[in-house]
């Protein structure tokens, strides 16, 4: 958002910018009197800390939780060439650690991870940034995943829990989530009711290697209900749950419907998806323009921190800070959170209407989808269809004003962000992404509209 | 002044056909296009006979400044002479005529273009020769550099600049563009224009013209004190300073005797008398193409050399990815000739094999052929890209007409193969899966989704491909999720013909 501005350099321009920056380097190479005195590092909104971290605490445990929760599906990572000279990318364990170390130092102890993120890297990462601090510092959150069947037996199940207490060399969890429980009942009876892992992880509980046990949810109002209901019946006891939730989905997805149940019967939530992957502080200039002016020092983002945060019920606020200037931002939100008014409120959900009447695909990067068995970069695709959305470079008719720039913005960066063999037109709808996503986005079809319109702008019969 | 306005005309000419050669943005064609429609084979199989008649009445007034001017190669030659003068100066000296070897090599160039050979045609023909060196050779380095400063300007939000992908197109064509080079280059550092007036058959051609041209540098034998300092300097080798004689089919009118003549004895004007008799001066030792094997077989080791480094760079599969297999080319029983030739047979014949259109091609189609009867012409294959519908850049940037001017309209309707359908390689019957990628993708509607179990209408579906639709566009070849080899592939056809 911050460098729309130069979408539409042309070559010249480009040539006379590089020129300047050259010679702008060599001036500060040769020079060196750069200015010291910048004031704080500013990231789209003042990151000065103002005072202590916000804590909720846990009803019954008493935990003291951080407002600001970290969440550890989109750690740093590095391209490195393995042994056959292949590139890859493996996370890198260094700036994670850097990361987690100015966490604590600032407050966050909740970090939530699960054996699949990361291509089942995470919790091994978490893991060996936490172990360097006292084991009563931080509590951590992790997850019994379902993505692949072959995992859904007692034995594989409860291999999965052991190896993570293992990867994350800790010998008892703090918050363990039944991950991602969706409309299917049927599908969660299988994953854990049939094969007694719910039985199992309640003796866990009992025995104390499990301190809370919840499930994190993507699905409608009807299902989330029947897994309440186990709760009122008191066939089982929720801790805590973790649903998803932020102004745009509080009317649209009905998190509101959510959370009021929550609240009614106290159990905590745990925020997921505060800032939808970034698509809450990657918004078009007018929605920019608009939350700025009602607070120019403070980032686009932290409207959506301080809106999941306000609601007392909330435990914390999951987010996935890739990068320090993440982290410093939502530090600033949270230190300490100042509530929303009702005002404010109702001014995010216009916002929200406003930010709905952009035709973005609801995509927040999670790779739940990946990888796809034909080498598409799906969410590369979408996240490029959206960047184009916002930054309105989606012509609608040759005749639009500007169209040639907009055409080559969203060809030219295509091919940037997604390599060519991995791009919509090689998908063909096999639907084995379909079941992952749990924005439940109809990915083949968006492919294949993606498709359609890449090739009208190729043919230019738009 | 004569020669500085030849050779700033020269560097003009040449680096602006070069820039065009260069090109692969498809931006400079529209403007430079003519240059490579001026020169003298292309237009002459291309029956140009407006370029004809002008590159005649030019060397019939002013002497070969075609070989001086126009022709990229004869310019690369000079500046390779250029060179090697600044090492040893007034290095050349009077050689006789090769004739029986210019002649031979004229008449054996003639039979060839009759007798369809083609191989032999495009390897002697001088643009050609100057195309496939600045495709196999420069290019490459032109598109790094792009992609370079494209990289740049994705940091800095740009759109101004876009990667391009830079492939090996054939291992034969790199091979001899380097010999081509070498022995060219070698050629013009030992003897300057010794190819051209031994060698070139465009050469040789307008030397015969030459000879008869109204304006030429002559000799005022009253002002020469015979000094020989043009014979010196004459990079065809074509003045006996003894005699006052200049062989006037062999002078490219490059000026250099008449700037370099401390006396102003030469001017360029009408010649009054005819020459005499140049002496016999037995020392022609000038061709020497002789130790090639070595030079081959280092150009040889170079270009394997390259294509390693080049493999290596094109695999790059990230971590949290499917890793896709590249496509390998299907055995096709006929070649896919560009929409835009007619026939095969036309298409060969015209065809000089310059690879303005293989590097001017955006989706990676147009490469070389490696087969002898059709040695260096363009042909389609579907591994990397497919004949877009939109694009018709191939028949707008050919200067011999192999490839006719075709609109797009024209293209969507011009067949030049037939896709064919490979039952054990389709994904839909060996993964069991829904598929229909060809289908979805194919620009003519030539394929539809049949069931693959006749008697069970909801059982998988495959493709079937009406060829009377099909124009043979490689959208299904491409996109066919099935690799190495695609379940669907476009067998090309002997002449292109309208559906």
């Amino acid at each position: 958002m911050d460098k729309n501005n130069n979408n539409n350099l042309t070559r010249r321009s480009f040539i006379k910018t590089l020129g300047s920056g050259v010679l702008a380097t060599a001036a500060v190479m040769t020079g060196c009197s750069g200015k010291k005195e910048q004031g704080a590092i500013t990231y789209g909104g003042s990151t000065e800390i103002l005072g202590e971290m916000t804590y909720r605490t846990h009803p019954t445990s008493g935990d003291k939780v951080s407002i600001l929760g970290y969440g550890c599906m989109r750690w740093p990572q590095k391209k490195v060439k393995d042994e056959n000279g292949k590139e890859q990318e493996i996370i890198d364990q260094d700036m994670v650690n850097e990361l987690v170390d100015y966490a604590m130092a600032h407050g966050v102890n909740y970090y939530d991870t699960s054996p699949a993120y990361l291509r089942g890297k995470s919790e091994q990462s978490t893991g060996i940034a936490l172990k360097r601090y006292p084991r009563e510092s931080y509590y951590v959150a992790t997850k019994l995943s379902n993505f692949s069947r072959s995992t859904w037996s007692r034995e594989a199940s409860i291999k999965m829990y052991h190896d993570s207490m293992r990867e994350l060399q800790v010998d008892y969890i703090d918050y363990y989530l039944l991950h991602s429980l969706g409309n299917d009942y049927g599908n969660f009876e299988q994953r854990y009711v049939v094969n007694g892992m719910l039985d199992y992880l309640q003796e866990e509980r009992r025995e104390g290697r499990i301190r809370h046990l919840g499930f994190s949810f993507h699905g409608n109002n009807e299902a989330f209900d029947r897994y309440l209901k186990l709760h009122d019946e008191g066939t089982i006891h929720w801790d805590f749950i973790q649903i998803q939730m932020n102004y745009l989905d509080w009317k649209n997805s009905d998190a509101e419907y959510l959370y009021v149940q929550l609240e009614k019967r106290g159990i905590p939530v745990v925020i997921m998806e505060p800032l939808l992957g970034g698509r809450l502080s990657r918004v078009p200039d007018h929605i920019v323009r608009r939350l700025k002016t009602r607070e120019p020092e403070r980032s686009v983002a932290s409207w959506a921190f301080r809106f999941a945060g306000t609601p007392k019920g909330v435990l914390s606020v999951l987010s996935g800070m890739t990068y320090m200037e993440h982290l410093q931002d939502n530090l600033a939100s949270y230190s300490p959170l100042q509530p929303l008014t009702e005002e404010e409120n109702e001014f995010l959900y216009d916002t929200a209407e406003l930010i709905a009447k952009y035709p973005t695909i609801p995509c927040n990067d999670c790779k739940y989808c990946m990888p796809c068995p034909y080498g598409l970069d799906i969410p590369a695709i979408l996240l490029h269809y959206n960047k184009c959305v916002n930054e309105g470079n989606i012509p609608k008719s040759r005749q639009d004003e500007g169209y040639a720039e907009m055409r080559r913005a969203f060809l030219v960066g295509y091919d940037r962000s997604v390599p060519k063999l991995r791009q919509a037109d090689h998908c063909i709808g096999c639907n084995e992404c379909v079941g992952h996503c749990p924005q439940r986005i109809r990915i083949p079809r968006e492919m294949q509209r993606i498709d359609k319109y890449v090739e009208s702008l190729k043919q230019e019969t738009l | 002044m004569l020669k500085n306005i030849r050779r700033t005309l020269a560097i003009l000419f040449a680096g602006l056909l070069t820039l065009m050669l260069l090109d692969f943005t498809g931006t400079l064609h529209a403007w430079l296009g003519w240059m490579a429609k001026v020169q003298f084979l292309p237009a002459v199989l291309a029956l140009n006979v407006g370029v004809i008649v002008f590159l005649v009445l030019l060397t019939l007034i002013f002497g070969r400044v075609y070989c001086s001017v126009i022709c990229p190669l004869g310019v690369f030659q000079d500046l390779v002479s250029w060179l090697a003068g600044k090492r040893k100066k007034n290095r050349f000296r009077h050689s006789k005529a090769i004739n029986w070897l210019r002649y031979g090599m004229l008449a054996l160039f003639v039979v060839a273009i009759v007798a369809g050979i083609n191989s032999f045609v495009v390897l002697f023909a001088p643009y050609s020769a100057y195309g496939r060196m600045v495709s196999a050779l420069l290019q490459p380095i032109y598109i790094g550099i792009n992609n370079l400063l494209a990289q740049l300007a994705e940091r800095m939000d740009s759109y101004a600049f876009y990667t391009f992908d830079v492939w090996m197109k054939s291992l034969p064509v790199l091979i001899v563009a380097i010999a081509t080079f070498i022995v060219v280059a070698v050629l013009a550092w030992r003897g300057g224009r010794t190819w051209c007036n031994t060698i070139c058959p465009v050469g040789t051609v307008l030397g015969f013209l030459s000879r008869f041209s109204w304006l030429k540098p002559v000799i005022d034998t009253d002002k020469c004190n015979g000094c020989g300092l043009c014979e010196r300097n004459c990079k065809a080798s074509c003045i006996n300073s003894r005699e006052h004689a200049i062989d006037y089919s062999r002078c490219v009118a490059c000026m250099d005797c008449i700037d370099k003549c401390k006396r102003g004895a030469i001017k360029y004007a009408r010649r009054t008398e005819s020459p005499s008799k140049p002496m016999a001066a037995p020392s022609a030792s000038d061709v020497h193409p002789s130790d090639n094997s070595r030079r081959a077989f280092l150009a040889t080791a170079a270009a394997v050399a390259a294509t390693a480094a080049l493999k290596a760079e094109e695999k790059k599969v990230d971590g949290g990815l499917a890793e896709i297999l590249d496509k390998k080319v299907p055995e096709r029983q006929t070649p896919i000739l560009p929409p835009g030739a007619l026939t095969a047979k036309h298409f060969a014949q015209h065809c000089t094999a310059c690879q303005l259109c293989v590097s001017a091609c955006p989706n990676g189609v147009l490469r070389p052929a490696t087969s002898l009867d059709r040695f260096m012409q363009p042909e389609l294959s579907y591994e990397r890209g497919y004949c877009r519908p939109e694009c018709t850049r191939c028949s707008e940037v050919c200067p011999a007409g192999a490839i006719q001017p075709i609109t797009r309209e024209e293209k969507s309707s011009t067949q030049v193969g037939h896709a064919v359908w490979i039952r054990k390689n389709c994904i839909v019957l060996t993964d069991d899966v829904n598929c229909g990628n060809c289908q979805r993708h194919c620009p003519t509607g030539a394929i539809q989704m049949v069931p693959s179990d006749e008697s069970n209408p909801r059982s998988r579906r495959i493709p079937v491909i009406d060829v009377e639709r099909c124009i043979g566009c490689g959208a299904c070849e491409n996109l066919c999720p099935a690799r190495p080899y695609s379940a669907i592939y476009v067998e090309g056809h002997l002449a292109t013909k309208t559906i």
